[in-house]
């Protein structure tokens, strides 16, 4: 076994078993910790595919910013009683749903990765093109301009949804 | 294969070291500053002008009695004070001190080093909550929000600076600036990076997180010993590598300013320059008053992102058109 595969085995179960542990905690803070260390393992394995400029923007957008935007909201809820509320929203059904949908799609992809002509490109190659941040910049900003747009202004609405919620309830 | 391997661990234990120096005398440095601005003599007793001053301090904190809140939640309250320190010893890794010496050149040195400081919010946020304490979580819930928004400045004048040398890696970042200094092409981007790093490091006049006045200690009043030298060890350490980078992308690294006394080696000429900012961080945090609350948020959103957008927004022309 080589070297890369040690680590990514390493870095494949420890992701694994945070993940496990950040939906199985009752601390909302001890899970929230266990999915940062899940974001940062899984950002672990994206260098091992050479994706140095995934793995940086995984940690500094989900591990910095994402996670820490939800600690700040569960710190604001007391502890004691946070540890007395049953923690479900009463939504199985749709979150079985969801996950069943999530699992097909992984599924899909690894096999249009497998089979058909779709794996991408090889690291080799996106040096020759110009290093993987530049590479990625380019096919971003001409291939997938119109749904890396879409994607924005959706982002946009969902924060300007936040600030419209949160501004009716200080009036009120 | 082994001699990298021998070679890269002797790097490591010499930047560490250094840092760690530096780090030990900033406090030293900081005392005397602080003395000085306010017409006082300083730690004096230790040693001749108190220089073993930092040493006396380590020992003394070292052997304080270590006392954990009852109620505190073990394992948070445990992991904070070491989430303090790692991220910023974790940054030398991509510092160029000369133009050979450096532990390696990361082909996204900038964007490592911007998201492993993003991971040293949680050890102020874990910190004030772990206690179970008020004071310290409203300095935790604090620092969290001053942290974001200063985040996203600090990020976006490292921008300005990257769109300029078109590339990452901070060995290329110093090489461009070998005629001319950033600081100069990139007057704005500095003045913003500056602000924005002072911020996030929680220091005066952007101290609200541990304002002593309202908030007893902030987010370390629980912590005692050994604990706490370990956030006041990561504060220091995260200065002098913020100023470090700062070094890097504006002040032209290890390069003599202006080509004269080339005599003088790179990385000396890299260390006068951190001790410069680092020196400046001090100056600015005896001089000026604390701010309040809503300033400081409103000068992160209102005043500086926009500056900052229009900078890039500048520098983008200038990049497209100028060539």
């Amino acid at each position: 076994m080589s070297y890369t595969e040690i680590f990514f085995y390493i870095f494949a179960v420890l992701s694994i078993l945070f993940a496990l542990l950040t939906v199985t905690r009752r601390n909302a803070v001890h899970a929230a910790i266990c999915l940062l260390l899940t974001f940062f393992f899984i950002a672990c394995n994206y260098v091992l595919l050479e994706a140095e400029f995934l793995a940086a923007v995984q940690v500094l957008v989900y591990a910095g910013g994402v996670v820490g935007l939800m600690l700040y909201v569960i710190m604001l809820v007391r502890k004691d009683e946070a540890d007395e509320v049953r923690q479900s929203l009463g939504q199985r059904v749709i979150a079985v749903f969801i996950a069943i949908l999530f699992v097909l799609e992984i599924a899909f992809i690894s096999l249009l990765a497998y089979y058909g002509n779709y794996s991408g490109f090889l690291s080799s190659k996106m040096a020759q093109i110009g290093g993987n941040t530049e590479s990625i910049g380019a096919v971003l900003y001409t291939y997938f301009l119109l749904p890396f747009e879409v994607v924005s202004v959706l982002l946009l609405a969902a924060l300007v949804g936040a600030v419209v919620l949160a501004k009716n309830r200080i009036e009120r | 294969m082994l001699e990298t391997v021998i070679l890269t661990i002797a790097k490591i234990i010499i930047f560490f070291a250094v840092l760690m120096f530096f780090v030990a005398y900033g406090t030293y440095a900081e005392r005397k500053v602080a003395g000085g601005i306010q017409d006082r003599i300083g730690p004096l007793h230790c040693g001749p002008f108190g220089l073993l001053q930092p040493l006396a301090d380590g020992l003394k904190l070292f052997f304080k009695e270590d006392i954990t809140v009852a109620k505190s939640d073990k394992p948070t309250y445990y992991i904070a004070p070491i989430l303090a320190v790692v991220p910023a010893i974790l940054v030398i890794a991509v510092i160029p001190v000369d133009e050979n010496i450096m532990i390696t050149d990361l082909n996204i040195a900038l964007l490592y080093f911007l998201a492993v400081s993003s991971l040293s919010v949680y050890a102020i946020m874990l910190g004030g909550w772990a206690g179970n304490s008020k004071y310290p979580l409203l300095g935790g819930l604090r620092s969290a929000s001053q942290f974001i928004s200063y985040e996203l400045v600090l990020g976006l004048s490292i921008v300005c600076v990257a769109m300029l040398v078109g590339s990452f890696s901070l060995r290329d970042v110093v090489l461009y600036q070998k005629d001319m200094w950033m600081v100069f092409k990139q007057p704005i981007a500095f003045i913003c990076y500056m602000i924005a790093a002072i911020a996030e490091l929680n220091r005066a006049p952007f101290d609200l997180p541990e304002a002593e006045s309202e908030l007893v200690g902030g987010y370390h009043t629980e912590y005692s010993s050994m604990k706490f030298a370990m956030f006041f060890l990561g504060e220091y350490a995260n200065m002098v590598v913020s100023s470090a980078i700062a070094t890097c992308l504006f002040l032209g690294g290890w390069y003599a300013p202006f080509s004269i006394l080339p005599f003088i080696p790179g990385f000396i000429w890299f260390l006068i320059k951190t001790f410069l900012i680092f020196f400046f961080m001090l100056w600015i945090r005896w001089t000026y008053p604390r701010v309040r609350f809503d300033q400081l948020m409103g000068m992160s959103w209102k005043v500086l992102m926009p500056v900052v957008l229009l900078n890039i927004l500048v520098t983008g022309f200038i990049v497209t058109f100028g060539r």
